[in-house]
């Protein structure tokens, strides 16, 4: 659902001061120039493979905790057709996990040290998964405001360099569109419905206003910046540009139904620019952290997952056969 | 743990042991091959970790066929896939300079023409 291109400080210093062989990197530069991909068996700067590892990683763990929180509804969905809806949307968010971890493998990671990462905190997901769904509006606002956000960071992210990571963007691309369409049916039933129905709405909206700015990341004048991941293609816009994007997407199809953000300084400029009120970027990193509502609980339950399967692995296992990092 | 989600009110947590995956302890890869349409040519649309090649199968109908048209699925062995190295991938570029392959290579219009007009030949 979810991948960050945000730099870490430290990061963004050292990619500046590794040296690579230059001849090749050269080579790697202009392949990326021409628009071309670039192949797992390819030669890559250390810090390209790093980042690309780094940020797939974290991508592949928001979409395996990123069903937590709508998992949480699959038991009480509110008829047959939503519960059809919703199970396939949370088994196609376990299989874009499955797509964008065999990605990261290409680079030479294999899934259980990303799978120990994410255990030990090591690595990151999407923050806005560790807020709960209190309600089944709470599913609605996901499917359609979240997925819709997701689709605009996945759809820059999928012109970028690295082949693997953008063929596994596409076919996710392509499935999160039934997640954005059946989660805008949602939304619209319940802001037509009844009274208690059109309450529940506005107050998952008002709880998800924020994680939603949050979602693409600090602003641009507060995050690390590397010139060298936009050359190669890593990240393809500032965070500031995709959250614009996703206002002027999304906000007014709210709007038309007569639902309201809990922000009175959420307005369009004449210049094209969202403005909005500051949505509290300490909170962002307290969540980011393990302060949030839902971190111990999701870290808990994926702990289970592993560990309580752990016996059917090992069975299955088939000692002379070695692991080989996959193709493509 | 109290949570919102039943299903996670029902894991007994207290069961578990504190530790984390093994390393070196994961599934073989298998490339996978899906067939959209009876008489279309066999893709090659991803990988799925597993034992067996059964449970290959049934992993890549879950992640490769779950919409959509299909009519069947191959999967293979990754270390049984050889392929080239993509640093020699200069061996096709001459490839392309093969136009006496394509049959737009071969023109024969303005020859016969000419040939009609020398010869005067009626139509």
């Amino acid at each position: 659902m979810y991948g960050s291109t945000n730099l870490s400080e430290e990061d963004a210093k050292r990619m500046n001061t590794t040296v690579e062989d230059s001849d090749k990197l050269e080579a790697f530069e202009s392949r990326i120039a021409r628009g071309e991909k670039i192949e797992p068996s390819d030669w890559m700067p250390v810090e390209y493979r790093k980042q690309l590892i780094r940020m797939i990683e974290q991508h592949a763990h928001s979409e395996i905790v990123g069903a937590l929180p709508e998992g949480t509804w699959i038991t009480r969905a509110p008829n047959f057709r939503r519960k059809l809806a919703l199970i396939a949307k949370v088994q196609d968010e376990i299989g874009h996990g499955q797509l964008l971890y065999s990605a990261a493998e290409t680079l030479g990671k294999t899934r259980e040290e990303m799978m120990n990462d994410l255990l030990s905190g090591k690595s990151k997901y999407s923050n806005v998964f560790n807020y709960p769904a209190n309600t089944w509006a709470d599913i609605a606002v996901i499917g359609f405001l979240v997925d819709g956000a997701a689709i605009v960071n996945q759809t820059i992210n999928s012109k970028g360099s690295y082949g693997p990571y953008c063929r596994a963007l596409e076919r996710i691309c392509y499935e999160e569109s039934f997640h954005l369409k059946q989660g805008h049916d949602n939304v619209v039933y319940l802001a037509t419905g009844t009274k208690h129905q059109r309450a529940i709405l506005q107050d998952a909206i008002n709880r998800w206003y924020r994680p939603l700015l949050h979602f693409f990341g600090p602003p641009d004048k507060m995050s690390a910046h590397s010139e060298k991941l936009m050359k190669w293609k890593v990240k393809l816009a500032s965070n500031d540009d995709m959250r614009n994007q996703f206002l002027d997407m999304y906000v007014p199809k709210i709007w038309e139904l007569d639902i309201a953000f809990p922000d009175p300084n959420l307005k369009k400029n004449s210049d094209g620019i969202w403005e909005f009120s500051d949505p509290d970027w300490d909170e962002f990193k307290r969540v980011i952290n393990g302060g949030g509502p839902c971190n111990a609980e999701r870290i808990a339950v994926r702990k289970f997952a592993e560990e309580a399967g752990r016996w059917v692995r090992q069975a299955l296992m088939n000692p002379s056969e070695k692991y080989q990092i996959p193709l493509a | 743990m109290s949570s919102l989600d039943p299903r996670v009110n029902r894991l007994d947590f207290k069961k578990l042991a504190d530790g984390n995956t093994h390393t070196n302890s994961h599934l073989i890869t298998w490339e996978v091959f899906h067939q959209e349409k009876r008489g279309k040519q066999v893709v090659h649309v991803g990988i799925v970790h597993a034992s067996t090649p059964e449970m290959a199968l049934i992993l890549a109908k879950e992640q490769y066929a779950r919409r959509g048209k299909t009519t069947n699925l191959w999967v293979a062995k990754t270390s049984d896939v050889y392929t080239f190295n993509t640093e020699d991938e200069d061996i096709f570029e001459t490839t392309p300079e093969k136009t006496f392959r394509d049959p737009a290579f071969y023109k024969v219009r303005d020859r016969i023409e000419k040939f009609q007009n020398k010869n005067k030949v009626a139509l």
